[in-house]
């Protein structure tokens, strides 16, 4: 009987909110875009995600066991990480390189700095631009849909070099059928995901909107032959811009407090992501863009402190 | 005696220049991506640190405390050009790997750090024991990591292949891989250093 009566400090709230739950909710929200990414790639795709998932999640249990840390593999993050960095990889790379990813991803990305809350960059995207700056020739191989032996390019890629993009309908991008890779392909799956994640309110517009529609804007000034000539449309649609703004731009850890700040942060990111795919070297700018932005998140937070009631 | 072998020890492990007092990293940064450069920077750079300990331990009653820094450097930079015009002569293709890493020791923070710090306050001894060590420590560093770099970076030893089939990533050839191993290794120096306090 005494034992229920609690003596504790204001708040009093109670919320069944936690962690565990909203990371395992991110973790449904994903499953429509690997289901879509299943039905393009083939079993290759599923095979990848859960060499991912189980790297990073024994991963951190070896690390935790290891360090005599408290074991959290449980609250569903580890498998978010594998999951993101699957997504992130073409379908066709050999079975080794999401387990080599994912363990960097964890312990180079996340454990390193004491663990969930800690990390400054998002890990998932740790993982992809360390494969990407290792192994480039199987991270930019890409198998075509629906025929699991040939390749062929993004169309991100093929605009890059300057080929004629042989006009694929938007419909084709919207749907996923075309090059890429495993989890960002389908967009429409991916708003799915995204629409269940908004409902229970665990991203806000901030980022998602502002980093699409900076990037969408930037586009149509910048990026076509003359000014307000670019093709916008097809550039949201294309490479990992929404898997990007709604699943990866939007961590918690990594990315400021307050709405003015994540403002900011999607400005940038959108900024960014349209100068790398129209001026820089590489077809794709969403996995830089994120994690240069990741790396201002602490000025961002120090500058856009808000003013707590009373104070000056 | 002892003080004299307690001077020499403590730039390899507990004062090591690279990984305690982090000392010197820009060339550490550059140079690290196979072991035979890193030898080269390591031996080039001890030379250097022996040289300039030992002038300045001799000439340190004569130099002007207010002018002691630019006096520092001109007795650095000429060990630096004797090195830089032997390996010129003696070993081309070393000097075209480490490139513009050879005249950069002149600005090298563990040699004027050492000039500084140890040198103009100690006998020649002392002071030669303190270069001697500071350089064997920088070049254990060195080769430390160049070994890891090479390894990961290339599937090489001193350009030897070691196991067949392995892939290498690319990125520990590259300078954001001199960042990563370097602070791995700074976080593990302190990891063992936290345990034993």
């Amino acid at each position: 009987m005494g034992n229920n009566l609690l003596v504790s400090g204001s708040p009093h709230i109670y919320t069944r909110e936690s962690i565990s739950r909203i990371m395992w909710t991110v973790v449904i929200s994903l499953i429509p875009a690997g289901i879509a990414g299943v039905i393009i790639f083939g079993w290759d795709a599923l095979w990848i995600t859960l060499a991912a998932v189980a790297a990073a999640v024994s991963t951190e249990l070896i690390f935790e066991v290891l360090t005599k840390k408290k074991i959290t593999v449980l609250d569903g993050s580890a498998v978010i990480t594998g999951i993101l960095l699957a997504f992130n990889l073409p379908a066709g790379v050999p079975l080794w390189l999401p387990i080599v990813g994912a363990v960097f991803s964890m312990v180079v990305g996340k454990l390193v700095f004491g663990g969930l809350g800690q990390n400054i960059f998002n890990p998932a995207l740790v993982g992809r631009v360390f494969l990407l700056a290792s192994w480039p020739k199987y991270m930019t191989t890409f198998t075509k849909p629906f025929c699991d032996t040939v390749t062929s390019a993004t169309p991100l890629a093929i605009l890059k070099e300057g080929k004629a993009l042989g006009h694929i309908p938007y419909w084709d991008l919207f749907i996923g059928n075309h090059g890429g890779c495993i989890g960002e392909v389908c967009i429409l799956a991916l708003l799915i995901g995204a629409a269940i994640l908004f409902i229970k309110g665990y991203i806000s517009w901030h980022i998602p909107f502002t980093y699409i529609f900076t990037t969408g804007l930037f586009i149509y000034v910048f990026g076509g032959p003359g000014l307000f000539k670019g093709d916008w449309l097809f550039h949201i649609l294309s490479g990992g811009l929404i898997l990007g703004a709604f699943f990866m731009a939007t961590d918690y850890v990594a990315t400021p407090l307050t709405a003015r700040g994540q403002i900011i942060f999607g400005v940038g990111c959108g900024v960014l992501t349209a100068v790398i795919r129209i001026w820089g070297g590489y077809p794709e700018g969403v996995s830089y863009a994120i994690l240069m932005m990741n790396a201002a998140t602490p000025f961002i937070d120090r500058y856009t402190k808000n003013r707590i009631y009373g104070s000056r | 005696m002892k003080s004299l072998v307690h001077e020499f020890t403590k730039g390899i492990i507990r004062e090591n220049p690279t990984f305690v007092l982090v000392l010197g990293l820009c060339p550490t940064l550059a140079v690290s991506v196979s072991v035979v450069n890193g030898i080269g920077m390591g031996i080039a750079a001890t030379f250097v640190l022996l040289g300039s300990s030992m002038i300045v331990s001799l000439v340190k009653n004569f130099i002007p405390n207010k002018i002691r820094i630019p006096c520092f450097i001109v007795i650095i930079a000429t060990f630096v050009t004797i090195t830089e015009l032997c390996m010129k002569a003696y070993s081309p293709v070393l000097d075209r790997a480490l490139g513009i890493y050879v005249p950069l020791i002149v600005v090298n923070c563990i040699v004027l750090g050492r000039a500084e710090a140890f040198a103009c306050k100690n006998n020649l001894a002392k002071s030669f024991l303190d270069g001697l060590g500071m350089g064997v420590g920088f070049t254990l560093a060195l080769v430390l990591i160049s070994a890891i770099r090479e390894f990961l970076g290339s599937g090489q030893i001193l350009g030897h292949t070691l196991i067949k089939g392995f892939e290498p990533p690319f990125i520990f050839g590259m300078p954001s891989g001199a960042l990563l191993v370097i602070g791995l290794l700074l976080g593990f120096f302190n990891l063992i250093k936290n345990k034993k306090t």
